[in-house]
């Protein structure tokens, strides 16, 4: 790694949190993990695990869900995270796209997009068409479709335009939430490689997926979550030869190769879950 | 004997004036998923300020402060009480709905101290001078309501559409968690939408006092009662809806009173129940309103 100021290329640290639900649930324990810039960090874990607990502690929505952060730190680069509301993680350039899609069902497809930049305020109108651009050349089919109501779009459509609203905050770190979550097989794929693709552009995503076999194959850094607390951690390919990890995450039993595992993981959507 | 067309034209001003006040409560639904019960004390509070400024600061300096001071009353009454815990939580909405009475009562009671049994006049410029359109005679006050309620509307309607704040509130209304993370500021978006429903409140007052009513009244503010019925029909998260719903109100209101010679065996004084005769109906058709249909959505 060359070195840099903090803020050129800025990495999410996450230490030692806490999360409680309604002062009495407690849904993460003690987690730490790093997002380093540009990189691809996997977040595995059972259904209430706190997966998402942690991406709205990172995004700043817990509050919406009456939680709070009571112990720990999150930084991004310079910037302090923890008890922020969403608008600071938007301007920090932390954008979350949240589980099961959760597009604007009744604003069209441009409307869409426009509110992913609400968040930064007043832009000059040449870094809106650029982002726009960069999510047009992404996803050539939302280009079609501007004045469509995203409700009538697609599941992976809908996962696009949720990806691309995102998008439209120019996002350092994205924050991507099940994205494979009810989509078809050809689509789980198509929405890997728009991954691999917006990592490739210099954005750092932190992954939450119950489909391991593709979330492994996307990461560089896996960790594995369960019951509040950060069980393994390794890079992604190691990860993905552990016995644990193979039984539990990619649906193994007879101990056959990492290669099948994950291209069943990966064209079977939610069988790896 | 009036004309039918008197009638319609009558039911068309009483309509935009009611369209003021039930998209008023709209906004602020679909804001804030609040009912607010203090919309009638708004109004008042409105038209109160208007009446009592207009002789120093002539009317439209009057209107202005007036529009002003009460779009900031609820603005504050949003943020300083239903949202004092620092931010929107979507799960206290039927709260906040609930303490919405109590200021409306608060608002009312000092008002009504305040007015007696007064009539106050506005000082509108238009007086009772009528004017001839046409075969009907009109009030002039009436067809500045008209007017001043369609430019006023079709504003709102551009703000909705072309203004941050408009996506703002629209993305925000549809799912707020979403919206939460595109970074939009809640408590912000959802503070003006109530500044601006009290400013409509306050517009709306003075043609509700003007000719021919008598002036203002201690209970003028009941007449946001009957924009009520024209919001839930017109599907209470519907602008559109709502604007449908007060001309469907306005119109059968004055429908009714204009035969009401013919409609005696209904008794006397159905024009008064007829908003809520129509609401029923309308609701038993289409339980979600005119245009409160279900979002077109696909999973």
């Amino acid at each position: 790694m060359p070195e840099a100021p903090p803020d050129d290329e800025p990495a999410l640290h996450v230490e030692g949190l806490d999360v409680t639900y309604g002062r009495a649930l407690s849904a993460l324990r003690c987690v730490s993990l790093t997002v380093p810039h540009g990189t691809v960090v996997a977040l595995l874990g059972a259904n209430g695990a706190g997966k998402t607990t942690l991406l709205r502690a990172v995004s700043g929505t817990l509050r919406l869900h009456r939680g709070a952060v009571t112990a720990g730190r999150i930084r991004y680069g310079t910037t302090d995270l923890d008890g922020r509301d969403p608008v600071a993680a938007v301007r920090a350039g932390v954008v979350q796209v949240p589980e099961g899609r959760r597009v604007f069902a009744g604003l069209t497809v441009d409307e869409n997009l426009r509110s992913g930049g609400l968040g930064l305020g007043r832009r000059r109108p040449d870094q809106v068409a650029e982002a726009r651009e960069r999510v047009f050349t992404l996803f050539p089919r939302l280009a079609e479709r501007t004045r469509q109501a995203a409700g009538l779009l697609s599941g992976g459509e809908q996962q696009m335009l949720a990806i691309g609203r995102a998008l439209m905050a120019a996002p350092r770190l994205l924050l991507l939430d099940e994205p494979s979550l009810g989509l078809a097989p050809q689509m789980v794929y198509r929405i890997a490689e728009v991954v691999r693709e917006i990592n490739a552009q210099g954005t750092a995503v932190l992954l939450v997926e119950q489909n391991a076999g593709m979330a492994l194959s996307l990461a560089d850094t896996a960790h594995v979550l369960e019951v509040g607390e950060v069980r393994l951690s390794g890079p992604a390919d190691e990860l993905a030869r552990t016995d644990a990890v193979k039984r539990l995450y990619l649906g193994e039993t007879d101990g056959t190769g990492t290669e099948t595992a994950q291209r069943a993981g990966t064209t079977e959507g939610q069988g790896a879950a | 004997m009036t004309s039918l067309l008197d009638n319609v034209f009558n039911g068309l001003a009483l309509g935009a004036v009611y369209a003021l006040v039930a998209l008023g409560f709209v906004i602020i639904f679909k804001a804030s998923g609040v009912m607010n019960f203090a919309h009638g004390s708004l109004l008042l509070l409105g038209g109160y300020l208007t009446a009592v400024l207009h002789d120093d600061l002539g009317f439209a300096g009057a209107l202005a402060v007036s529009v002003l001071v009460t779009a900031a009353v609820a603005g504050a009454m949003d943020r300083f009480l239903l949202q004092a815990g620092g931010g929107p939580d979507p799960h206290t909405a039927h709260v906040q709905t609930i303490v919405t009475i109590g200021v409306d009562i608060l608002i009312v009671t000092d008002l009504s101290r305040r007015i007696g049994g007064d009539l106050l006049s506005l000082g509108d410029p238009w007086g009772d001078s009528v004017s001839g359109l046409g075969p009907v005679t009109v009030a002039d006050s009436r067809i500045a309501a008209i007017v001043v309620s369609a430019v006023v509307i079709a504003g709102v309607f551009a703000l909705f559409r072309y203004t941050t704040w408009g996506l703002s509130l629209r993305a925000s209304a549809e799912d707020v968690e979403a919206a939460s993370l595109m970074g939009v500021r809640l408590v912000r978006v959802r503070m003006l939408a109530w500044c601006l429903a009290g400013a409509l409140a306050a517009l709306a007052a003075v043609f509700l006092a003007a000719f021919p009513a008598p002036g203002l009244e201690r209970t003028t503010g009941q007449i946001a009662l009957k924009a009520f019925p024209a919001a839930i029909l017109g599907g209470m998260a519907s602008p559109p809806g709502a604007l449908a719903g007060s001309l469907l109100i306005g119109m059968t209101e004055a429908l009714v009173a204009g035969y009401q010679s013919d409609l005696h065996v209904l008794g006397e004084g159905f024009g008064d129940v007829a908003p809520y005769a129509v609401m029923v109906l309308v609701l038993l058709v289409r339980p979600t309103g005119l245009f409160g249909g279900k979002a077109a959505v696909r999973v």
